[in-house]
């Protein structure tokens, strides 16, 4: 008589992600046998399309690699191009790049934190459920969500895929009075993303404290949006230049995965709780003390508080916007010129979800040569993996039903962008 | 007495960045509105619950790029009593419909360490290729206000309202100077779909026609117009006609024109 029990934990598709995934964990006598995050999304092949192209184009067009955080996109693509040209965005223009990112930040956070992850905690199918039971809760989301919202739309023309943004700068800056609404409503948002901060504090978490190596941009002055070094708490600190040569993609034979680790060491971990966690002490005194407050310390290893991190980073995003708008001066110019000339360029910035690394050659003329793009979640990928194995072990004994439910809820902690991913991730297209 | 269901609403995806059905999770104001006048049948990005068919309303993003999603589109076309695509992907093919013009399968070598494991149709192709579709609403993304206006027209059995017109409509609506005739900024609004309220002018930049061709473009004309009066070389025109909505005909045609173009 075979004694031996199987477990197959799967899900086909995905809920309360940006893209298509489906994952399944094989246990077989309580081992975990197999835990796979798998990747139907169809590729398709920016890098191959924007050969060719002006660099001029390349912050609008990969602006379409994800709808979620397009802003992003186009960060990563001017700083880039700027290295190449050897442009120095400063002074208010910077200061309003950063906002423009704030707005991103406020907008994904909201979402995935209270429309994708807290139903989870509360044991509903949805937002939209969960708004019957908590409607002052899901009501307060939105607004907050609007404003980040708002602050894209005003600055990059529109919330999903804004034109505003180019090389150099932008093409229009708002006046000072076009703000005046939304400075209102962040300084309503600021205390009512406080009380949120504790609320998520208070959720339930399984104990589940992993070692990590995190990876996050640093800044010697600031929570770093779009500029700083690449450093790890296992000792990383190199340019952004230097991505590549530490930060590996290596086939794995056994199957079409690119996987991701640290050079000659392993898996590692981008997005929230990595930036808090290497960078807790550039957050403003609002932010470090409403984290503290919820419970957080002042680095996190437990990646089902995301939802608390994501929202301790919301809070520091409106107060950092209202910082910039309180001092805000109308730039003199749109843009800083600039002459186009050959080279290669690197932009690595902080997306909602972790580091953005874009590579550029172009030609004298300004055309594209060749691209690379590495979205956060690819990154994370093996990280998940790895996550879903040691969660499910000790846990195998749960009814089929809650088990399932809470590697979904696993694989969430991450916000996984799988339309980013698409073109690192193990790429396996049903069959119908 | 039995009362009567709520309209059943679905949401598809195929290749795509996402951007247009988080339109709908965009509508911060008349989300909870939405909801409340539909039952959320199938929207994975939003709810983990999911509901059989049939739907009254299937809203379907992205293009089909797969054999297996050629099959899907079907199947979710036979479950719906009305189907909109949304968005240039399921309208036009999107911008991984570049690879029309190009080898797929170079494409794949160029971005994957083992091509042969990507499983891709040579083309990308708009929804309106597979399936009959009962409307389409434009946008690189689309206007969450169209959505909800087609989403309301079709829940309450009325055409929905979407003007045809060019984007130079818009700009006379919105008050905003030509950039063209003032600027000589090269601008694709006179050949361009209405929708987003002609953003880009209003910004001083061109319109680079995100919402596809209007209803009669005159691609020639326009394209004559920036070559000759603006000075705008050939592969700027082509690389202008060939982005997000490069799969629509009137924009393929007139861009075939400039194949070989180089500086």
């Amino acid at each position: 008589m075979n004694t031996l029990t199987t477990k197959t934990v799967r899900v086909d598709a995905l809920a309360r992600v940006e893209g298509e995934g489906a994952f399944h964990v094989k246990v077989k006598d309580g081992q975990v046998e197999e835990a796979e995050l798998r990747i139907y999304e169809p590729p398709r092949f920016f890098e191959a399309f924007l050969r060719g192209r002006s660099y001029a184009e390349a912050p609008d067009i990969t602006a379409r690699i994800c709808g979620i955080c397009p802003v992003a996109y186009q960060m990563s693509a001017v700083h880039a191009m700027e290295e190449i040209f050897g442009v120095k965005v400063e002074g208010p223009l910077r200061e309003l790049r950063r906002l423009l990112y704030c707005g991103e930040w406020i907008e994904s956070h909201v979402l995935h934190a209270f429309m994708l992850h807290a139903p989870d905690f509360l044991g509903y199918a949805d937002a939209i459920q969960m708004a019957g039971d908590h409607p002052d809760l899901v009501t307060q989301a939105l607004r907050i969500k609007k404003i980040g919202n708002d602050i894209v739309a005003l600055l990059g023309g529109r919330e999903i895929h804004p034109i505003n943004v180019r090389v150099g700068g932008f093409y229009r800056v708002p006046k000072r009075r076009e703000w005046h609404a939304i400075v209102e409503e962040l300084k309503w948002a600021r205390e009512a993303m406080v009380a949120l901060v504790r609320w998520t504090g208070q959720l339930p978490f399984p104990a589940f404290e992993q070692e990590y190596e995190f990876v996050a941009l640093r800044h010697p002055d600031e929570y770093p949006f779009n500029e700083g070094r690449l450093v790890s708490n296992r000792g990383l600190d190199i340019p952004i230049a230097a991505f590549e040569e530490f930060l590996i993609e290596e086939h794995v034979t056994h199957s079409t995965a690119l996987h991701a680790h640290i050079k000659e060491r392993a898996n590692y971990f981008v997005g929230p709780l990595a930036r808090y966690s290497l960078n807790f002490d550039r957050l403003s005194p609002l932010a470090r003390d409403a984290a503290l407050d919820s419970g957080l310390g002042v680095t996190c290893n437990n990646p089902f508080q995301s939802i608390v991190v994501r929202c301790v980073e919301a809070l520091y995003a409106i107060d950092e916007a209202l910082r910039i708008l309180e001092g805000y001066t109308m730039p003199d110019a749109p843009a800083v010129p600039y002459e186009v000339c050959a080279g290669v360029g690197h932009g690595c910035t902080e997306a909602p979800r972790g580091i953005l690394y874009h590579r550029y050659v172009v030609d004298e003329e300004g055309d594209i040569v060749a691209a690379k793009i590495t979205p956060p979640t690819a990154q994370n990928q093996a990280t998940i993996e790895a996550d879903l194995r040691a969660f499910v072990e000790p846990r195998a004994q749960l009814p089929l039903n809650e088990l399932t439910w809470q590697c979904e809820q696993a694989i969430r902690n991450y916000d996984p962008c799988i339309s980013c991913s698409t073109h690192f991730l193990r790429v396996k297209i049903e069959k119908a | 007495m039995a009362t009567k269901r709520k309209p059943r609403l679905a949401v598809w995806k195929f290749a795509s960045c996402d951007g247009c059905q988080l339109s709908l999770l965009d509508c911060e104001h008349e989300l909870l509105a939405v909801t409340g006048q539909v039952e959320i049948a199938y929207f994975l990005e939003a709810s983990r619950a999911v509901m059989e068919g049939p739907y009254d309303v299937s809203l379907v993003e992205g293009s089909i790029t797969t054999p297996g999603d050629a099959e899907r589109i079907r199947e979710i076309r036979e479950a719906s009593k009305f189907l909109v695509a949304i968005g240039a992907c399921a309208t036009a093919g999107g911008i991984q419909a570049l690879r029309n013009f190009a080898d797929v399968k170079e494409f794949a070598a160029a971005v994957y360490a083992r091509p042969e494991v990507i499983d891709t149709l040579k083309r990308s192709s708009p929804i309106a290729e597979h399936v009959f579709v009962d409307f389409e609403l434009r946008g690189c993304p689309i206007s969450k206000h169209q959505l909800l206006e087609v989403v309301g027209a079709y829940l309450t059995g009325r055409k929905p309202n979407i003007p045809t017109h060019s984007v130079c409509m818009e700009c006379k609506m919105r008050g905003t100077p030509c950039v063209m005739v003032a600027a000589g900024i090269a601008c694709l609004g006179p050949v361009t779909q209405a929708g987003c309220g002609a953003l880009c002018p209003a910004y001083g930049r061109g319109c680079y026609a995100c919402f596809g061709p209007m209803e009669t473009p005159n691609t020639t004309a326009l394209a004559a117009w920036w070559r000759d009066e603006l000075g705008v070389e050939p592969i700027d025109i082509k690389r202008a006609l060939r982005t997000y909505n490069a799969g629509s005909e009137s924009f393929r045609k007139e861009s075939e024109a400039y194949e070989y173009a180089d500086h």
